[in-house]
């Protein structure tokens, strides 16, 4: 198993979060969910500017195998998004947590951390899960 | 923990994402699903198929039953060895499983039928053949391989034993031949070339890894699955079931109707269909937006109707989704899809979409 980032957050839905020096909030998915779903091919993206709520649909990934959504992990606006998967979503399997990123958000509230996850709580996620 | 093949060791070692599949574990892929498809459509790969059910017919009047049981007409098989692609139906005209047979002496046929199906279709078939004093064996302790690809013909055949290695060579395509206690025939679910290798369990490691060492690629389900829909080859469960006729997935063409006195089951409820009106049309879908087709979508006719897809996906060699569609009748080459509340346009294509390395749509 590799090894996980150690500057980033995680959440139970596998996705992980950094925050920016600028207050924004860069999100993706992890290393575990997109090889939970095999080669990507396409990823629907939201509207810069759009708002997010914690917890609901931001975008979708879809492998060769299935469609799956991801979640928004914090509430706020979405500042930016990785236009370069439209053409390549597959850098979402080769580099989930560098060129693989998803969408940057700015935060509508302070974020919490403590409804998040340290690498080495995530960590211990996916060894439960490996069991 | 379920049913695992007698190459279930030799999936594990090449790090095979294990997943259930009709109560079998068996490999999604080893790494790369896309990759898995590329190899076959441009070199060779090789999947196991031991889950499938292979089940030995003989007896006097086993052609006699055999027109009796299937669609098609296995009076076509003239050769010994020769293979023919039927379905079984139910009274109603609805399948009970699609299947190949092959056809091994006068007496003696071998069909192949589907993993998931495997029960009903014993039962379905003892049941019919009762009468017909044919004897039925399931033969679970033979293993089956697929080799698949423009190469793989070439570097499977060291596996066959030399004296047999030029007539396997030399197979026509929907044809096999038994080489002492191999049975490999020039077939497969992927619209390439290569071989479908039947042999004892026992000896199915050795020839995996030895295909594996001649730089066959192992493939998964998965790839099996976008390969076979580029392919527009059906797959049971998911383009037609007991509800749905040949004739509304796409099988006209596997269902003989001359004699016209040779009385097969299913066939007086197919006879109406057969010049309804309304006979819904089985079609190949590419979708023009971007996005992906998945099974169940709704399709959208304007002015028409609505139909569904019964396996979509995204296409490794054409770079965009495709499907197989059931849609209302009618001349029409445009609809749209219902992916998550949005309509996206989608083109009627004469399939296959994908045929021996090359697009055939198109695009």
């Amino acid at each position: 198993m590799n090894e996980l980032p150690g500057d980033l957050l995680y959440t139970k839905d596998h996705e992980w979060l950094r925050r920016e020096d600028d207050g924004t909030v860069t999100i993706g998915i992890t290393d575990h969910a997109a090889s939970s779903l095999g080669d990507l091919v396409y990823v629907e993206l939201p509207e810069v500017e759009q708002d997010v709520d914690s917890g609901g649909e931001m975008a979708v990934v879809e492998s060769v195998k299935a469609a799956s959504d991801v979640y928004a992990p914090i509430s706020g606006s979405v500042v930016a998004v990785n236009e370069d998967l439209a053409d390549d979503p597959e850098k979402i399997n080769s580099e989930p947590y560098g060129e693989g990123w998803i969408v940057r958000i700015a935060p509508s509230d302070d974020v919490d951390e403590s409804e998040l996850m340290s690498p080495d709580d995530y960590q211990q996620l996916l060894d439960e899960l490996d069991e | 923990m379920g049913s695992r093949t007698p190459l279930y060791d030799q999936h594990v070692a090449a790090n095979a994402r294990i997943v259930d599949f009709g109560g079998w574990d068996m490999p999604l892929h080893y790494g790369s699903q896309t990759e898995e498809h590329h190899a076959v459509r441009t070199d060779a790969g090789v999947f196991d198929v031991s889950h499938m059910t292979i089940v030995d017919l003989s007896g006097e009047k086993v052609r006699e039953f055999l027109q009796r049981l299937v669609a098609n007409d296995v009076a076509k098989l003239e050769d010994y060895g020769k293979a023919l692609y039927t379905c079984m139906l139910n009274p109603a005209g609805g399948v009970i499983d699609d299947l190949i047979i092959y056809f091994l002496a006068d007496t003696e046929y071998r069909l192949i039928v589907n993993a998931a199906t495997r029960e009903k279709d014993l039962a379905w078939i003892r049941e019919q053949a009762a009468p017909f004093d044919v004897d039925v064996l399931e033969r679970a302790e033979l293993a089956m391989i697929a080799v698949q690809g423009p190469h793989a013909r070439k570097l499977a055949a060291p596996c066959i034993y030399a004296e047999w290695r030029e007539s396997a060579l030399d197979l026509k395509p929907f044809n096999g031949l038994q080489a002492d206690d191999i049975f490999v025939a020039r077939t497969g679910y992927t619209g390439e070339d290569g071989w479908e290798i039947v042999l004892p369990a026992a000896n199915a490691p050795r020839v995996w890894d030895r295909l594996l060492a001649a730089g066959v690629v192992p493939c998964g389900l998965g790839a099996r699955d976008t390969l076979r829909l580029e392919a527009a080859m059906n797959l049971y469960g998911s383009d037609m079931d007991e509800s749905i006729s040949p004739l509304e997935a796409g099988l006209g063409w596997t269902v003989a109707w001359e004699p016209a006195e040779r009385d097969f089951i299913g066939r007086a409820p197919m006879e109406a269909l057969r010049s309804s009106p309304d006979r819904r049309r089985f079609v190949g879908l590419l979708l023009e937006d971007r996005g992906v087709l998945r099974n169940h979508q709704k399709v959208v006719v304007e002015g028409i109707g609505e139909g569904e897809i019964t396996s979509g996906g995204f296409s490794p060699t054409i770079g965009r989704s495709i499907a197989l569609a059931r849609v209302p009748a009618g001349n029409y080459d445009r609809a749209q899809v219902d992916v998550r509340g949005k309509l996206l346009n989608v083109r009627i294509v004469k399939t296959p979409f994908v045929r021996n390395g090359q697009i055939r749509i198109d695009v």
